[in-house]
């Protein structure tokens, strides 16, 4: 609890934020996708990689989503995230549409998810407080100070309170991806997108990172969309996805559902 | 509103990570190469424009001597090296004009002498004066006017280039020094300071006397430069205006300022040695953008991961501009101090070597210190193109 009260922050930002998520979780989904299609190309190339997605993610829960390379999925997982404009259909991001959205619209709703990347993709001329502190200067509400207090309380959460100042290059994988994750979580973002966050870990580290992301999910009540050919960890998830050929295959499979029947 | 949109900029200020100081200091190799290349442009630039300067001073340093409101030049003059003449007629009909205090008459001509030391032919411009007046403000000369009053007498600038060391020395011990002048003996009896020209090595001050004996096939009644101090409490420029309508179109007539003025036109634009120090000024530049800009995109290539991750992560792309363009600015401060530094010693290499007038001004300084902050911002400018490639989509 000590922990989380850390991570939380103080700033009258941090509250309106978690009242925000609070209204909208418990009445609409935080995503809600339907009759999605996506194309690659132009002319004669055009192909179409995604088709007629229908789908709702609840506030609050992890969702996992697998399925062999080229079904799609990463696809989808960057059309959510506003990393790439939605052509047809209807995506409703915390109640917005993203269909036809303007790029300062996807910028925002850039700002509202936290990302994790198959590579970390830190900055290798920061140090791990400096690169976390990056996914606070994104938002205008935390000063300076602020900005390096949490960046050092999100590290200590994720077990690194004594690799703070050290730079990327002398953290070990499972280190670097950690301070990803305090990267992402530390603006306490409504949802957290995962793009096979695992795949460059020992099954070790990486048991580790998602017991973390699991663990944080649960403390800041955000959504997990996590992409993974990992079968060994799908067991922190609350539904599982599975798609083929830029379809849905199975629409939904409760966990919760699962458990009982054991 | 004003207070409140200050604070919010010192606040931006305050909490962004110095992400480009950050990047550059990170990789020190890169970072020194990139200081190194600048500085080395700085160099070319301080040199050029130090050369260029050092022209126009030492081409001008003669005529900013001279002691008059107004000069008579010859139309057909085209800097003070190459003197065309006027009759001196024009100088006894100026001082009908009212106004008018004094006329006299300079001569002037570039001569080859034999070096007293080395025995070496060089160029030697010899200017004649009238010994019972005072035409330049140069205290050396004015004080040995008597002295120019011997036939065979000269005055020589200790500032010549060549070496001449041997020769000042015995002239300062109050020998004379014989050379000489075309086949005929000159006697070197005391010395002042000017300081040679791209034109002429050094300067020889003599009397209008001693000047015919040298220059036997020029009349005294052709001069090269009239000189004309105005009455106390009159106006240079009213009576230069009186006297260009009083004298015929053989003579044109200038205030001194006029007339440095236009020799200073002269060597910038119809001379190619302007040309030349202005063309090499440019290219150091744009050499130094050719250096910055590679230093920059390698930088944003090695970073492209990071800047698409800053941009997934909401980032605009004007914060990545913004990464660039910090960068640029702190390599044109880094680059510039010791670019500025290192001319500094060049300078007086090149002035003790050339004998010219290379000094670095503030004025100098400044004018390169923006120029490589010119530089810098435009090998960014056109570094941050490739910042268009990082994509967040293409990731994943």
């Amino acid at each position: 609890m000590h922990h989380h009260s850390a991570l939380a922050g103080s700033t009258p930002a941090n509250s309106t934020t978690i009242d925000h998520l609070n209204d909208q979780g418990a009445i609409a989904p935080s995503i809600s996708i339907r009759h999605l299609d996506h194309f690659f190309g132009k002319g004669a190339l055009r192909k179409q990689v995604l088709f007629d997605i229908s789908l709702d993610i609840d506030s609050g829960k992890i969702i996992i989503m697998t399925g062999p390379s080229g079904s799609g999925k990463t696809t989808l997982l960057t059309l959510i995230g506003g990393l790439r404009s939605v052509q047809s259909g209807s995506l409703k991001f915390l109640g917005q549409e993203l269909c036809g959205a303007s790029a300062q619209k996807l910028t925002w709703v850039r700002r509202q998810a936290g990302y994790i990347f198959q590579a970390h993709n830190l900055h290798g001329s920061l140090t791990a407080q400096q690169n976390v502190a990056m996914g606070l200067e994104v938002h205008s509400e935390y000063s300076g100070s602020e900005m390096q207090q949490l960046a050092a309380a999100a590290l200590e959460h994720v077990g690194l309170q004594d690799r703070i100042h050290y730079h990327p290059k002398d953290l070990s994988g499972g280190q670097k991806q950690r301070v990803a994750i305090a990267r992402a979580l530390v603006s306490r973002p409504k949802l957290v997108l995962a793009d096979e966050p695992t795949a460059a870990l020992d099954s070790t580290s990486g048991r580790e990172v998602v017991n973390l992301m699991q663990q944080l999910a649960k403390e800041q009540g955000c959504t997990i969309l996590l992409v993974t050919h990992d079968n060994r960890i799908l067991d922190v998830a609350d539904r599982i996805i599975h798609m083929e050929d830029g379809a849905l295959v199975q629409n939904t499979k409760q966990k919760t559902i699962d458990l009982s029947n054991h | 509103m004003k207070p409140t949109l200050k604070t919010t900029w010192l606040q931006t200020l305050n909490r962004r990570t110095p992400l480009g100081w950050l990047q550059l200091s990170h990789e020190k190799s890169r970072l020194l190469v990139a200081i190194a290349g600048i500085a080395f442009a700085d160099i070319l630039i301080f040199i050029q424009l130090g050369f260029q300067g050092a022209l126009y001073d030492s081409n001008t340093a003669l005529i900013r001597a001279l002691d008059a409101d107004i000069v008579l030049v010859s139309p057909s003059a085209k800097n003070t090296q190459n003197l065309a003449t006027f009759p001196r007629r024009r100088l006894y009909q100026a001082r009908d004009i009212e106004g008018v205090e004094s006329a006299q008459a300079i001569y002037s001509g570039v001569i080859q002498w034999q070096n007293p030391q080395t025995q070496l032919e060089a160029n030697i411009q010899v200017v004649g004066i009238d010994p019972d007046q005072i035409a330049f403000h140069l205290p050396e000369v004015n004080d040995q006017l008597d002295t120019l009053k011997i036939p065979q007498a000269v005055l020589f600038d200790r500032k010549s280039r060549g070496e001449y060391g041997n020769v000042i020395a015995q002239v300062e011990q109050g020998n004379r020094v014989s050379t000489e002048v075309d086949g005929k003996t000159v006697e070197i009896r005391g010395l002042f300071e000017l300081g040679a020209s791209f034109g002429a090595d050094s300067f020889l001050m003599t009397s209008q006397q001693n000047f015919s004996l040298l220059f036997p096939r020029r009349s005294s009644g052709s001069v090269s430069l009239g000189l004309i101090d105005v009455a106390p409490g009159q106006n240079a420029e009213t009576v230069a205006i009186a006297l260009r309508s009083y004298l015929t179109e053989d003579v044109n007539v200038l205030t001194l300022e006029e007339f440095i003025a236009k020799e200073q036109a002269y060597w910038s634009t119809e001379s190619p040695i302007g040309f030349v120090f202005g063309l090499g000024a440019t290219m150091a530049f744009v050499v130094g953008v050719v250096i910055v800009y590679q230093v920059l995109s390698t930088d944003v290539n090695t970073h492209m991961q990071e800047y698409a991750t800053f941009k997934a992560m909401g980032y605009r792309h004007r914060y990545l501009l913004s990464i660039v363009f910090e960068e640029s600015i702190i390599l044109a401060v880094l680059g510039f101090i010791p670019g500025a530094l290192l001319s500094i010693g060049l300078y007086r290499l090149a002035a003790h070597a050339t004998s010219l007038p290379l000094i670095l001004t503030v004025n100098r300084a400044i004018l390169v210190f923006i120029l490589t902050v010119i530089m810098c911002l435009m090998s960014g400018a056109i570094a941050t193109q490739k910042l268009q490639a990082a994509d967040p989509a293409d990731m994943f």
